[in-house]
């Protein structure tokens, strides 16, 4: 039974189904094992123990009387970007200390539908404003499969906990590679979904035209799993597709034959880690030695993504920030006059990072600068958007790599705020244009550090990237390598 | 010197939607009885990671009060995010709309002195209300949110207005406008309508722009008239006395009456609109355009042309009744009726503006819902043409049905109000009168004619007031005649 943590969803869901094992068993395994390691990993900002244990055993109640809800007894970790009702939810930062939603998230609301268990709240970087979690206002996660680095960010706390066997899965958020980057360094699958497939009222906005809760999981078929679950309209997201959410897990098949895979010259560049590099080129050949066809594609205007990303994103964070004045909730600082409570309270709750990208957001909106800044970035955005569609005109598919380099030490890049966005500078381009991507384990580094490969479809053909991921994964074992904790 | 005003208008009206502008929350059709922070939800409390999403219907009603202005509806609709630090905004900007509002280009034409004035409309918008301040004695100020987020139309015109007396027949018209759409009930002590004035003035005759003022907190048309005069006198004595008016935004303080400083240019806000990323551009198909001008009702001064030139009445009663859309369809539906009683419209008229103005303004009760309907109006008007009860009578039963709602035929019966035209039975009255007053009677045959008038009243009172007056009139004259030839 104490391996019942490294269970991926699918054979958990099997064994309870065959009423082999209860959710209690698998949830108090959870638990135990979060006990071993959490003093090290540092992956959750909240552990709902005796909540996790009461869900569990009406999980298993449920399934007595016949329930077959898709996550039905299944522990899943959430990012504490979501908003949880009854549950303290900060988003990474001091300034929401002690705050208590009266609602549940969108996608939350139907992960408690679909019958999962939910065992806490993970860290992240503030406002998931960070490549390594190194930004929480909190404490740093360390990184599972070496403690000593960084899980990646901002979802890392979703992923360490996953990686670690804290939680069978996770929900994470990607605005630039918030899922996929720390997916790729903890070894794992993450997806960013279609933007608008996933709603997201009661996600705690970094950048509302860039934000997508995705999830984290060990198999695509998890992942997959996860996404049919969370995905689909509501009428609470404008920016919600309406379109119905095809059968995901229904899809999967290992068979690659004809399908045109484009491999971008811009995602193969000097500053690419050379292990990196040589894992995506051998899982490359491993899909054309399965019968997909390679195909160079280009995508010129890959270059400005961090700059318009880094436009855009601290705009809308911008105004997104501002609700977080000390008037109904969280933490406020007198002040003499109201616009001293509003700078002391922001000054003492908002992190460094934080506070540089709402000075950088202003800045670019600002009268005389505006066109400038913000409406010239989202002209090339239009043309990053543009790149692709012009490539999946001619493929199904695009590959490269999910991160340049395996994970990076503890504070490593801290110091350099430039070197730390570099770290996103392959995920930025797919957000901005809004299409789905994911990573799955795809290989390691010379000390064991897991790589990640990319797959971007087009919008609303997640099946597409779900397929060709699948398929890679049944052809090799990356996936069922554990961390050495 | 001599000095002309330049002056534009900004009103914002609040928008009667069952819901806020971007969330499910009731709006509050009125302040002062629900308690604070009743109708709040994570959205229009700013909550982290609530989502705005546009009330439907209020992009209808500001389309409708778009082409009531005679406006462009604008296809593609982009809200945008207006940031500004204020506790009464909770998110920290004002989800309003910018570069394409949903309506543009228009125009009202006014009337002042006898002429008819084109002011031009630039743009109206969609935007959502900011929560309630109220400031207590000690300093603390308390938040009420329940206004927060409910819709706003913003209407802006060009700088085309001159005078006070412009600035309230455009602000009256306009008024009357949005209470015949249905999009408030244009009470002003509510805050339905609220003002900013641009103020400038330049010198007679010149066609150069004077430094522009804007103030605030006009929320009346007393002080909206009171407010731009007093600020183009203060310009034009500024400027005589060789000052330089400075560009800023004042304040007006009704009780004393006089305009402050409350912003200068260099502490102008910088409210950084940018398209609003959680509400996709709202595409504003032609169906759903030609539906909601399908929806469009006749507005107020084509109504008052009609009104004369179809039923014939004055054009004075036709402003009163076409003012009001309700009195208005209450006029014409009486009217339809009493005319196969051969009713004349203008007699209804009459009565409306006359009588029951009179009631409704001492019940202080709008014509919805009145308890005379147009049937018991008719049913009354008849009674009277009929000869059945007397004009001074039928106020009586008016102001009965006005309480009890009951028909103008059981009010007459219950109190006896019927006029007694039995031709016998009054005959009976004449001779029983100038029989008792055989004194006055040889007066009158004496040829003092002034008694005749005289002998009418004591008949209307042995009647105790229902004898028909005009059979009255003729029975009392033959009568008299009678005597007069058997007494020769
Ligand atoms: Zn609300």
């Amino acid at each position: 039974m104490d391996t019942l943590y490294d269970l991926t969803v699918h054979a958990a869901l099997s064994r309870l189904n065959a009423g082999e094992i209860s959710s209690l068993d698998l949830t108090q395994a959870l638990l135990a094992r979060i006990q071993a390691v959490e003093n090290n990993v540092c992956a959750y900002l909240r552990v709902l123990e005796e909540d996790a244990l009461k869900q569990a055993r009406y999980a298993d109640q449920r399934r007595a009387e016949g329930d077959l809800s898709p996550l039905l007894g299944i522990p899943i970790a959430l990012k504490d970007t979501f908003s949880t009702k009854g549950v303290e939810t900060t988003c990474g930062s001091q300034i929401l200390r002690g705050y208590i939603p009266p609602f549940d998230a969108t996608v939350v609301r139907r992960l408690k539908d679909a019958g999962a268990v939910i065992l806490g709240k993970t860290n992240q970087d503030e406002f998931a404003m960070g490549s390594s979690t190194e930004n929480s206002g909190f404490f740093p996660t360390h990184n599972p499969w070496d403690l000593t680095r960084v899980p990646g960010g901002s979802s890392g706390g979703s992923a360490a906990a996953v990686a670690a066997g804290e939680a069978l899965a996770a929900l994470g958020t990607d605005t630039g590679g918030s899922v996929r980057q720390p997916a790729s360094l903890c070894g794992l699958v993450g997806v960013r979904p279609t933007y608008g497939r996933c709603s997201r009222y009661g996600l705690i906005a970094f950048a509302s035209s860039l934000d997508q809760p995705g999830p984290l999981a060990r198999t695509v078929a998890d992942a997959a799993l996860l996404l049919q679950v969370i995905a689909g309209h509501d009428p609470r997201d404008g920016t919600s597709w309406p379109d119905a959410v095809p059968d995901y897990l229904a899809a999967l098949r290992a068979d690659v034959r004809g399908l045109r895979i484009g491999v971008p010259k811009e995602y193969f560049v000097t500053g690419v880690q050379p292990d990196v590099e040589k894992a995506v080129r051998d899982a490359l050949n491993v899909l054309q030695n399965m019968g997909a066809e390679l195909v160079e594609v280009t995508l010129p205007h890959s270059e400005y993504a961090l700059p318009v990303y880094y436009l855009i994103a601290p705009a809308e964070a911008s105004a997104n920030l501002a609700r977080f004045d000390g008037m109904r909730y969280g933490l406020r600082k007198e002040g003499a006059t109201i616009e001293e409570m509003y700078a002391r309270t922001r000054g003492a709750g908002f992190g460094p990072e934080v506070i540089r990208r709402i000075m950088l957001g202003t800045y670019a909106l600002s009268a005389g600068y505006y066109d400038a800044y913000y409406l010239k970035a989202q002209q090339v955005r239009t043309l990053i958007k543009s790149d692709f569609d012009r490539a999946f005109e001619q493929v199904d598919v695009i590959i490269g790599p999910t991160s340049p380099v395996t994970a990076f030490r503890l504070g490593e890049r801290t110091a350099n705020p430039l070197e730390m966005y570099l770290a996103d500078i392959f995920t930025l381009s797919q957000a901005l244009a809004g299409i789905p991507a994911l990573s799955l384990p795809c290989g390691c580094d010379a000390q064991g550090l897991p790589i990640g490969l990319q797959i971007a479809a087009p919008a609303l053909h997640e099946v597409r990237m779900f397929q060709v991921a699948y398929a890679y994964e049944q052809a090799t074992t990356w996936h069922t390598r554990r961390p050495p904790l | 010197m001599e000095y002309d005003a330049v002056i534009g208008l900004e009103v914002h009206a609040q928008i009667h939607t069952h819901t806020k502008m971007f969330c499910a929350c009731h709006v509050m059709k009125d302040t002062g009885d629900i308690p604070p922070n009743t109708y709040v939800c994570p959205v229009c409390l700013a909550l982290p990671g609530a989502l705005p999403v546009v009330n439907r219907r209020a992009v209808e009603i500001g389309m409708l009060t778009g082409m009531a202005l005679h406006c462009t509806i604008n296809t593609t609709n982009v809200f945008a995010r207006k940031s500004y630090f204020y506790p009464d905004l909770p998110k920290g900007y004002q989800i309003s709309q910018y570069d394409l509002p949903l309506a543009s280009d228009g125009y009202l034409d006014i009337e002042v002195d006898g002429e008819t004035r084109r002011i031009r409309i630039r743009r109206a918008h969609l935007e959502e209300d900011t929560a309630k301040l109220y400031h207590l004695d000690d300093g603390r100020v308390q938040v009420d949110f329940n206004r927060a987020g409910a819709p706003l139309l913003e209407i802006v015109t060009e700088p085309d207005l001159h005078t006070a007396e412009e600035v309230r027949a455009y602000a009256t018209l306009l008024r009357t406008i949005l209470v015949y759409l249905g999009v408030n009930t244009g009470d002003m002590e509510k805050g339905m309508m609220r003002f900013e004035a641009n103020v400038s003035v330049r010198p007679r005759g010149s066609t150069l722009f004077g430094t522009r003022v804007e103030i605030k907190n006009l929320n009346s048309f007393r002080s909206l008239t009171r407010g731009v005069e007093y600020e183009i006198q203060r310009q034009s004595a500024l400027l005589d006395s060789g000052g330089v008016v400075e560009q800023e935004t004042m304040g007006w303080n009704e009780s004393a009456g006089y305009t402050y400083p409350q912003r200068s240019k260099e502490h102008a806000h910088d409210y950084r609109y940018f398209p609003e990323p959680d509400i996709p551009p709202l595409q504003l198909d032609p169906a759903w355009i030609a539906a909601v001008r399908a929806e469009l009702p006749e507005l107020p001064t084509e109504r008052r042309s009609r009104l004369t030139t179809q039923y014939g009445i004055r054009a004075y009663d036709a402003e009163l009744l076409a003012a009001d859309r309700a009195l208005a369809d209450y006029f014409e539906v009486a009217v339809k009726m009493g005319q196969e009683l051969a009713l004349a419209p203008q007699d209804v008229a009459n009565w409306m503006t006359g009588e029951l103005f009179r009631l409704l303004n001492e019940a202080n009760r709008p014509i919805t819902g009145c308890r005379v309907t147009p049937e018991h109006l008719i049913a009354l008007l008849f009674l009277v043409q009929k000869g059945t009860i007397s004009a001074s009578a039928a106020k009586k039963v008016l102001s009965e049905v006005f309480v009890t709602g009951e028909a103008p035929n059981t009010v007459v019966k219950r109190l006896g109000l019927a006029q007694m035209s039995d031709t016998d039975a009054l005959h009976a009255l004449v001779a029983q009168v100038l029989d008792q007053n055989p004194i006055q009677l040889a007066q009158y045959l004496e040829g003092k004619e002034s008694v005749w008038g005289w002998f009418v009243g004591q008949v209307m009172r042995a009647s105790q007031g229902k004898a028909n007056p005009t059979q009255t009139r003729e029975i009392l004259q033959k009568s008299l005649e009678q005597r007069r030839s058997s007494q020769s």
